[in-house]
């Protein structure tokens, strides 16, 4: 260890690890749809797709976990994201390749993807 | 680095390694692995949580949900239901983690944790001991870089007696003071130690900072290394603790790997480097001059004071001591100043105190709170009070070398200060809880014997006032007190405390004459009476059989597994009190409860 310098850098590259641990953050929150509807309509390849692009994004404050039922089955897997201070946005008919531009566009800046949401699937 | 959407936290304290954590974190593993959960789940083994009494304790974030008693079997429930599925298993949830609509209630509104203050305890149960990285990641080793870099050894100093901190080994000696004793004494060679010897029977938090935060007790004896001009450390630690042992083997290579024990650390010419020195567990080497014969291979006896080890110590070179909980307090005083530890706690008493809870009480465990904390907040509230609706009869504090705490001082703000001034200490922090069930001078009794054992032998007032106390308190016990004993104990113990050579001699009486201060009835009682009041002596009890409630039924005299039962079927029976050994068989027996113990 030759400066504090060194040691921030190894501080930042471990706190968003360990920060999931305190307690709930004000950051984003991804939750997507794991009841059996959503299983079974392909909700773990979308999970394992946000997990994948957070990681390579290196994204800070932001946390990715499961809920049940969301009730609208049919348009499942489904996938509710909240920023701090917004409403949440509710996306369906999720799939892996949608995940990408909902985190360009949504997560990382703000703009919720319209098409994808449960408003403009009814 | 990879990103994981959960981490589960399982308890690696000793506590929770008992009931079985170990296993519990293999059958995670497996059930993470055969879930193909593996890459997004992290599983993280960390110290104390501090509710031993319900563990093996599993934390999964971001929920916060928190698993109480956790079993092998409930583990893949857990995983397919949770992790799996996203729904909480709410029925393995620890009682008091979950509102009353089912919502998960943040740590900080839990009743046990409501209260208390987790400084010295800050890390255990938040990060993985066995990773530096987590360490710093809580912005561990920066006190130390802020030392080295832009502060000078007076100015350490400086903040430290600030700060008001003190030692927390139980004596309570102003640590700033001790560092300044300690830098200004002249010598070519200085040494740090860390007393890690915890040797009262139930307390282990010195146990639970080093297995959950070794990286912080490192970290502050390099600080004090830099502060008082010491190139080398020590920490006596011992043997019976492993699993401390082998988090503080693995920090210090870490820390070495690191660059932050060594040579230049941060780029400065300032060295230090730090070695474990296993104790064989005397109970006397927590003694200042005992642990420092014990690292120099000899013997572990103490010595006469002065000269003090700040002069004169190990290896005949000025040296500074302290304890496990004081040095886990040192990184965040000089990250925090000493402004905001002056804040904690009472007017000559600064920060917290951990305290390992234990007895009759509900969540026996680990508890840190604010000195001015009162005793019946700790016990009451904290600690979920007295199983089975009991009477609180006492507190034990401090020991083998405290005193107990009767009723009428629950209300007492806890202090070094306000301890001693009700005839008890602080100590290193044990605090065992009595109910109405405990017999005091059986109490007494144990904590002597534990000193007798303890005892090294090495001055007559321990090595042979002590024993005259413990044949007096065996007498009593069994029932051939006599008049003229309460004050002879009296007159012994004061002697003792007087003319003993180490702390041990000088603190073996204070169970005996506390008790006595306050239980004077109760050790009359044994003497005049020959009656233990709360059934507990053996010799004193006797078990009859009362004639107007006995049927003759003749259950009892089957039972008997000494013949001591006779009588005329239909009419009431007899015990023969010779041959009686109280065993109590007969009374679990008898259907009219005709039986009882007096």
């Amino acid at each position: 260890m030759k400066s504090l310098k060194e040691l921030e850098q190894i501080k930042q590259k471990t706190l968003d690890a360990v920060n999931l641990r305190k307690e709930r953050t004000g950051g984003t929150r991804v939750v997507v749809g794991m009841a059996t509807c959503g299983i079974a309509a392909g909700a773990r390849p979308v999970l394992l797709a946000f997990l994948e692009e957070v990681k390579n994004r290196n994204l800070k404050d932001v946390s990715v976990s499961q809920t049940g039922c969301i009730g609208v089955c049919r348009l499942e897997p489904m996938v509710e994201i909240t920023r701090p201070g917004e409403d949440k946005v509710t996306y369906v008919n999720m799939s892996a390749d949608k995940v990408k531009r909902v985190i360009a566009e949504h997560v990382v800046n703000g703009q919720v993807v319209t098409e994808y949401t449960i408003g403009a699937a009814q | 680095m990879e990103f994981y959407r959960s981490h589960v936290l399982i308890c690696g304290g000793t506590g929770c390694h008992s009931s079985g954590s170990a296993d519990v974190m293999e059958v995670f593993k497996t059930e993470l692995e055969s879930n193909k959960l593996e890459n997004e789940i992290k599983l993280v083994q960390t110290g104390c949580f501090g509710l031993c009494a319900i563990g093996p304790v599993v934390i999964v974030y971001p929920e916060g949900a928190f698993y109480s008693k956790v079993t092998t079997d409930d583990v893949p429930r857990i995983v397919s239901e949770h992790l799996l599925k996203g729904r909480i298993v709410t029925d393995l949830l620890y009682h008091d983690s979950v509102h009353d609509d089912e919502a998960i209630k943040s740590l900080d509104e839990v009743e046990f944790y409501k209260k208390q203050k987790r400084l010295a305890l800050r890390n255990c149960g938040v990060i993985d001991p066995e990773k530096i990285e987590e360490y710093i990641a809580f912005d561990g080793y920066k006190a130390l870089g802020k030392a080295l870099l832009e502060s000078t050894p007076e100015e350490i100093i400086n903040i430290i007696k600030a700060s008001g901190l003190r030692g927390r080994g139980g004596a309570g000696f102003p640590t700033g003071l001790k560092w300044e004793f300690t830098a200004k004494a002249e010598g070519d060679k200085k040494y740090i130690l860390c007393n890690a010897d915890e040797g009262d029977p139930g307390a282990f938090m010195d146990r639970s900072v080093l297995e959950g935060d070794p990286h912080a007790v490192l970290e502050a004896m390099t600080i004090a290394g830099y502060a008082v001009g010491a190139d080398q450390g020590y920490i006596y630690v011992r043997a019976e603790y492993p699993i401390a042992v082998k988090r503080l083997n693995i920090a210090i290579d870490q820390a070495r790997e690191a660059g932050l024990l060594g040579k230049n650390i941060f780029g400065t010419n300032f060295n230090f480097d730090i070695e474990i020195r296993l104790g064989a567990g005397a109970f006397v080497c927590g003694e200042e001059t005992a642990l420092i014969a014990s690292i120099e291979g000899k013997r572990g006896e103490p010595r006469p004071r002065p000269p003090f080890p700040a002069n004169k110590g190990v290896f005949g070179k000025p040296t500074l001591l302290n304890n496990v909980e004081t040095y886990a307090n040192i990184p965040q005083i000089i990250h925090n100043g000493a402004d905001w530890f002056q804040s904690v706690g009472t007017e000559k008493s600064k920060g917290t105190k951990v305290f390992a809870l234990g007895g009759k009480v509900m969540n026996t465990g680990l508890v840190e709170v604010p000195m001015g904390t009162t005793l019946r907040e700790i016990i009451y509230e904290i600690g979920g009070g007295i199983p089975d609706n009991k009477e609180f009869k006492a507190a034990q504090t401090g020991g083998p070398s405290g005193g107990c705490i009767p009723a009428e001082h629950l209300d007492t703000p806890i202090d070094y200060d306000s301890l001693a001034r009700i005839g008890s200490m602080m100590g290193s922090g044990g605090l065992i809880v009595m109910d109405e069930d405990n017999c005091m001078v059986d109490i007494a009794r144990f904590f002597l014997d534990f000193t007798v054992d303890e005892s090294c032998g090495k001055c007559p007032p321990c090595r042979i006032g002590t024993k005259r106390m413990l044949e007096i308190l065996n007498r009593i016990t069994k029932g051939q007190g006599e008049e003229g004993d309460i004050e002879k104990l009296e007159e012994l113990g004061k002697n003792i405390k007087a003319s003993a050579l180490c702390g041990l001699g000088q603190t073996a009486p204070n169970p005996v004459l506390s008790t006595i201060r306050y239980f004077r009835d109760e050790y009359e009682a044994h003497i005049r009476d020959k009656k233990c009041p709360a059934g507990v002596c053996q010799a004193l009890l006797q078990v009859l059989i009362q004639a107007e409630l006995c049927k003759g039924c003749g259950l009892c005299v089957k039972v008997c597994p000494t013949d001591a039962i006779s009588g005329e079927r239909r009419s009431p029976h007899v015990i023969d009190q010779s041959k009686c050994i109280k065993c109590g068989a007969c009374m679990e027996k008898c259907p009219f409860k005709a039986i009882v113990k007096g």
